[in-house]
């Protein structure tokens, strides 16, 4: 296809399986967290909000260290993992997605956080005046009304833990099929003066980019002129 | 209904009727929205609340809202966004108790068929809250709410809606709990009054018997009026005026549709009523009736002083200068005669 081979194949593939899993985890996560964020008056508010937001400034090789010490046999998380009978999971598809989870994180909670302040408290009170319980309320109010923040927040998971680079490179290295992601792989090329191939993945990296954002952009004046029609 | 509560400085203790409309009425800040939020279960406050022999709130046990048989009207349009009309009433009726009314029942109490395909954002304000209204009826309520329903809407789109809330208060055998600031919205809707200041009960009791004593009007204010029931006598058809018969006297007013024989609410201001010494029958004024002085207000606001006048059982007020007052040397026991120059029929 369009002249890639079978490597450069298989780091897209793994690429888009990386990001269609870590963008559905984390809209599992980010729902209750965003929900905490948006309606908390706990003192623990601004360090969680600190915290998930810290990927947005953090250079990825800073996370991808760290991540790397836990995951390692002194780590916390590798012990846990080791004593699950799972392994260590530096270097594999396991531990891409949970750095890919830490790195994507605000992109996913902000849009649905957002979604819920303006939201306000006052549908949610109207449902249950309605007798609707909460988890009818979450269903019935709750998701139609920050549609537009799910949706973003979904693409921007998607779009962003495609081009993850630094956290990758850290924690999974460069394991065709397992961790080589497309822009490993694009390194690899360069590294290796093969620029015609580091164009064509650099080029699809764009498109692809270029596309979810066009998508974006294309739902939020969607919405708007859908509101000056009253729709 | 017991509601002792201490957050928000709230601090009310009372039982309400079960089968009348009762306006908690108050100055804004007063905690009358608070006290409503708190018996419909959005907001918690220490203390106990009781419907019926329900136990909705005591020590740790709080019902959730959605689980207590109310229905809430809130001050603002509060229909969902993302549903039309219908969609809004569908969402109620899915949810509704066994004993709700149907859906046609109540689209023609608050006229809403036209209205039916329309989203929240193309609909007036007025439109919107009878909306909201309806929506809160077709969850079949055991306790309606509503917090002050009106305050959002100008004056024509007041206007509109009364009436329905009228019908609706008339018709409906559920409680009614209306929080409100106007003195007209209550002479109007009200049966009880509870009122509030600074978080407190500071009066409940019958609205005409408060709307007597004069504390819910800003003494010397166009508000202070009173109201009185009376059952229409007689229909004049070439004057087109109505006999309206109360124990003490009876009074001739415009007639408009109200039936031979129906109990009216009639509101006259006190600023409406002036006071003669005679019934001389050269005057305008329609209704003039023999009554007696019992009480003259003796805070005197400027220039003004409120008598009340005993006719029979009833009550009335009238607000007089001090000069008239003195000039005519009234005085509490004397019989004197009302001249009633207008007289509002309210329900």
């Amino acid at each position: 296809m369009m002249g890639f081979d079978s490597q450069d194949m298989t780091a897209l593939l793994l690429t888009l399986k990386l990001a269609l899993v870590v963008t559905v985890l984390l809209l599992v996560i980010s729902t209750p967290l965003a929900w905490w964020l948006s309606r908390s008056c706990s003192w623990l508010r601004a360090p969680v909000a600190a915290l998930i937001t810290l990927p947005l400034i953090l250079p990825p090789t800073v996370l991808g260290f760290y991540l790397l010490l836990a995951m390692g046999p002194e780590g916390p998380i590798g012990y846990l993992s080791e004593r699950l009978g799972i392994g260590s999971l530096a270097f594999s598809f396991t531990g891409l997605v949970i750095g890919s989870l830490f790195y994507s994180l605000p992109f996913v909670v902000q849009p649905i956080q957002n979604a819920m302040e303006s939201m306000g408290e006052r549908p949610f009170e109207v449902a249950a005046t309605l007798r609707a319980g909460p988890i009818d309320r979450f269903f019935t109010v709750l998701l139609p009304l920050c549609r537009t923040g799910f949706i973003t927040a979904a693409v921007l998971g998607f779009a962003h833990t495609l081009g993850e680079f630094g956290v990758v490179l850290m924690i999974g290295g460069n394991i065709p099929g397992e961790t080589q992601v497309l822009s490993v792989q694009l390194y690899e090329h360069v590294e290796a003066l093969d620029y015609p191939r580091a164009h064509r993945l650099a080029a699809l990296m764009l498109a692809l980019s270029f596309i979810t954002m066009l998508l974006l952009h294309g739902l939020r004046s969607g919405k708007r002129s859908a509101k000056v029609l009253g729709f | 209904m017991a509601f002792p509560g201490d957050k928000f400085a709230l601090d009310a203790e009372f039982s309400l009727p079960m089968d009348r409309v009762t306006a908690i009425f108050g100055p804004s800040g007063s905690g009358k929205t608070t006290l409503l939020r708190c018996i419909a279960g959005l907001q918690r406050a220490r203390g106990e609340l009781f419907f019926g022999d329900a136990c909705w709130q005591q020590g740790r046990h709080c019902l959730p809202c959605h689980r207590r048989p109310i229905a809430y009207v809130f001050q603002e349009a509060s229909l969902f966004p993302h549903l039309s009309v219908a969609g809004n009433l569908r969402y109620a009726q899915r949810r509704a108790a066994p004993q709700a009314p149907a859906l046609e029942e109540v689209v023609d109490l608050l006229d809403l068929a036209a209205l039916m395909s329309h989203r929240p954002d193309q609909l007036s304000g007025g439109e919107r809250q009878r909306v909201a209204i309806a929506r809160a009826l077709l969850i079949g309520p055991e306790l309606l709410l509503m917090d002050e329903p009106l305050s959002g809407l100008d004056d024509r789109r007041k206007a509109e809606i009364l009436p329905y809330l009228e019908t609706l208060c008339r018709a409906s055998n559920i409680p009614i709990l209306y929080v409100s600031h106007s003195v007209d919205e209550v002479c109007r809707l009200a049966d009880t009054l509870l009122m509030l200041e600074n978080g407190n009960v500071s009066h409940y009791g019958p609205m005409e018997e408060l709307l007597m004593q004069q504390v819910i009007a800003r003494p010397g204010s166009a508000d202070v009026s009173a109201v009185l029931r009376a059952r229409v006598n007689r229909i004049d058809e070439q004057w087109q005026l109505a006999e309206l018969a109360f124990n003490g006297g009876a009074l001739w007013v415009q007639h408009n549709d109200e039936a031979l024989g129906s109990e009216q609410r009639l509101r006259i201001r006190a600023q409406d009523v002036s006071i003669s010494l005679s019934a001389h029958g050269d005057s305008s004024i329609l209704n003039v009736l023999p009554c007696s002085i019992t009480a003259i207000s003796d805070e005197a606001v400027g220039a003004m002083q409120v008598l009340t006048l005993q006719l029979g059982s009833e009550r009335l007020l009238a607000r007089l200068t001090r000069r008239s007052i003195d000039h005519l040397g009234l005085t509490v026991g004397m019989s004197v005669f009302a001249q009633i120059k207008s007289v509002a029929i309210i329900r």
